[in-house]
């Protein structure tokens, strides 16, 4: 584990970048769990203060230190997408799996159901839900509402990697020694798919961190809540570029831009580290 | 032929399933949720006026009446159904009383026309300049524009249509930055007006492009590497194939075929992204009349823009599917 990790950080530029850019995001998100102060109260700082030594990042027009208020919007932003990510990992393994393994009409009814989840536009639906839901919609709700919409894509992608495996020498071993189904799929099957669910991982965060700020940004989510979309809502409810309070846009944005490309960055390396043709070539074997 | 008409119908018996469960699910999402639309709606009108009880009571018996929510639940979702098949959401709230699908009628167009030109034009130019990267993986120019691609592809369209949006309204004011045309350009078949359309759509196509070639360039640009490796292109290039019929014949023709399915699973985020950049840009497309029916709780029009946007995409995908067997014989002898 550790040896493949350094070999990444070695051989592959762009993972070494990933890796700074996400761990320097996450640092300063788990600041937010020594926060002074209460990041959803408002008018507790001086506003409209420009980035000083009292105030890191400068105060909003709503009295709130930016550092703080940036500091948990990330963090929960960051909590949204891992729970997002994981809870659409495991449907997409249990359906990639049972699908590529079983085979006949069950993979036939996976597909089909799969299809149709792929071809649904989430987006209108998650306004749906805010529309009937309005303020009870907390963020768990819609991590669960996005993640029964996050699997499609990456199930696809775990049954062809299944269907290979399938007539493998080993799954035959394994069958004629009598292991269950469940036991083959979880105990043979899964060590192989486990590249490609972290390097998904990662791209669903990217995509339920997105529609999270595209959410929030038109202001349909828990406003009260801190999170990266929120704090660009109040930004521009206030016309915070309008009236030259320019380190409430560009500070999040440089920090928006730092999550979204390390997270991308990763994803990339990784799926080049699972195509080991592009691995050797990157090596110079 | 045979094969390809069979594989027609089983597209279409899978676009009608998308279609069918993606509006049973809205249905279901706003008549089984705990909020009343009635209640929504009075809450609204007697937050901003002192209207007598009886004048609520009548509003509440009208308005049940109106949305139906008195019925039992398959009741209403056959009711739904039927009004549906006949085009009648009922009147919106926001523009009483014009039908719903009237102003989703009126506002399709603005958003077709810069879904479908973004999307054309993302496509063919990231796959293009994608494909040369591929090929030619030693060019200085296309590898600096791979580094730029990689860079603003993760980014979410909010931020990139609002950092162009203080570029060019701020820092240059050259190009129009809100509405869909200009105010003192009447609307009808005239140069101005086609003009004047077209000068309001270049920075929320420009947003829409910026953000969706990058994926295009690098996923095309990996396509076309690995297939430059396979053997049949070594084959050819030493049975003296010209180079420009290797690159567009072999190596070109098998790396599109993915990126078209790629292209009918990408359709639906570009809806989201196009509702961001209406919004941003103050666009009068589907995407700012949806935002606008939420804020109002307008909820014919909500129903409305999302049964009509869960068609069109599906349709859309339908359409991109079709294209796939003509591209790909595999496809059609499945």
């Amino acid at each position: 584990m550790f040896s493949i990790l350094r070999d990444l950080i070695r051989y592959n530029i762009e993972f070494a970048i990933g890796l700074a850019l996400v761990a320097i995001v996450v640092l300063f998100a788990a600041l937010s769990f020594f926060s002074p102060v209460d990041p959803t109260l408002i008018y507790v700082a001086i506003p409209d203060q420009p980035p000083s030594a009292q105030y890191w990042f400068g105060t909003n027009s709503r009295g709130q230190d930016l550092f703080w208020q940036l500091s948990a919007a990330f963090r929960n932003s960051l909590i949204f997408g891992i729970t997002v990510a994981v809870l659409s990992r495991i449907i997409s393994i249990a359906v990639g799996l049972a699908s590529g393994y079983i085979g006949g009409w069950v993979d036939r009814v996976l597909m089909f159901v799969n299809d149709i989840f792929v071809a649904i536009p989430i987006f209108p639906i998650l306004v749906l839900f805010y529309f009937v839901l309005r303020n009870n919609m907390d963020s768990f709700t819609l991590a669960l509402i996005m993640a029964c919409f996050g699997w499609p894509f990456d199930a696809r992608l775990i049954r062809s990697v299944a269907l290979g495996l399938k007539h493998r020498e080993f799954t035959r071993h394994a069958v004629f020694a009598g292991m269950s189904t469940r036991k083959v799929l979880l105990e043979e099957h899964l060590p192989y798919v486990m590249p490609i669910v972290f390097s998904t991982f990662m791209n669903n965060m990217l995509w339920s961190i997105g529609l999270e700020v595209t959410l929030a940004v038109l202001g349909f989510t828990n406003l009260n809540n801190p999170t990266i979309g929120t704090v660009l809502y109040w930004a521009n409810s206030h016309s915070a570029m309008v009236v030259g309070v320019w380190w409430w846009i560009l500070i999040p944005v440089i920090l928006i831009v730092m999550t979204f490309l390390g997270l991308f960055l990763l994803a990339i390396s990784m799926n080049e580290y699972i195509d080991p043709r592009s691995r050797l070539r990157r090596m110079g074997a | 032929m045979q094969g390809y008409l069979w594989f027609v119908g089983k597209r279409l018996l899978q676009l009608l399933a998308v279609i069918f469960c993606g509006i049973s699910a809205t249905f279901l999402v706003t008549h089984l949720s705990p909020v009343d639309p009635v209640e929504q709606v009075l809450g609204r009108l007697s937050a901003r006026s002192n209207l007598s009880p009886e004048a609520i009571a009548a509003t509440r018996a009208a308005l049940t009446e109106m949305y139906g929510t008195g019925q039992p639940i398959l009741q209403q979702y056959f009711n739904f159904w039927t009004r549906l098949l006949r085009g009648d959401l009922g009147p919106s709230l926001l523009a009483f009383p014009t039908p719903a699908m009237d102003l989703v009628g009126r506002a399709m167009p603005w958003t077709l026309g810069l879904l479908v030109t973004s999307t054309m034009i993302t496509f063919i130019i990231g796959n293009l300049l994608g494909a040369l990267a591929g090929y030619n993986p030693d060019n200085r120019f296309l590898k600096a524009f791979g580094l730029i691609a990689m860079g603003i592809q993760p980014i979410p369209y909010y931020v990139v249509a609002f950092i162009l949006l203080i570029i060019f309204g701020y820092f240059f004011p050259i190009l129009p930055v809100s509405g869909g045309f200009a105010m003192d350009v009447r609307p009808g078949l005239s140069w101005q007006f086609a003009g004047s359309i077209l000068q309001h759509s270049i920075l929320p196509a420009l947003s829409l492009v910026l953000v969706g070639f990058g994926g295009w360039f690098l996923g095309m640009r990996a396509l076309v590497s690995n297939v430059v490796n396979d053997d049949y292109v070594t084959y050819a290039e030493l049975a003296g194939v010209k180079r420009s019929t290797i690159a567009g014949g072999y190596v070109i023709r098998n790396a599109m075929v993915p990126q078209i399915t790629a292209l009918a699973m990408a359709i639906g985020g570009v809806f989201s992204g196009t509702v961001i950049t209406e919004q941003v840009f103050n666009y009068p497309g589907l995407g700012s009349l949806l935002i606008d029916a939420v804020n109002w709780g307008d909820y014919s029009l909500v129903l409305a823009v999302s049964t009509v946007s869960i068609t069109a995409v599906a349709g859309a995908i339908f359409i991109v599917d079709l294209l796939h067997p003509l591209l790909d014989p595999r496809v059609r002898a499945e």
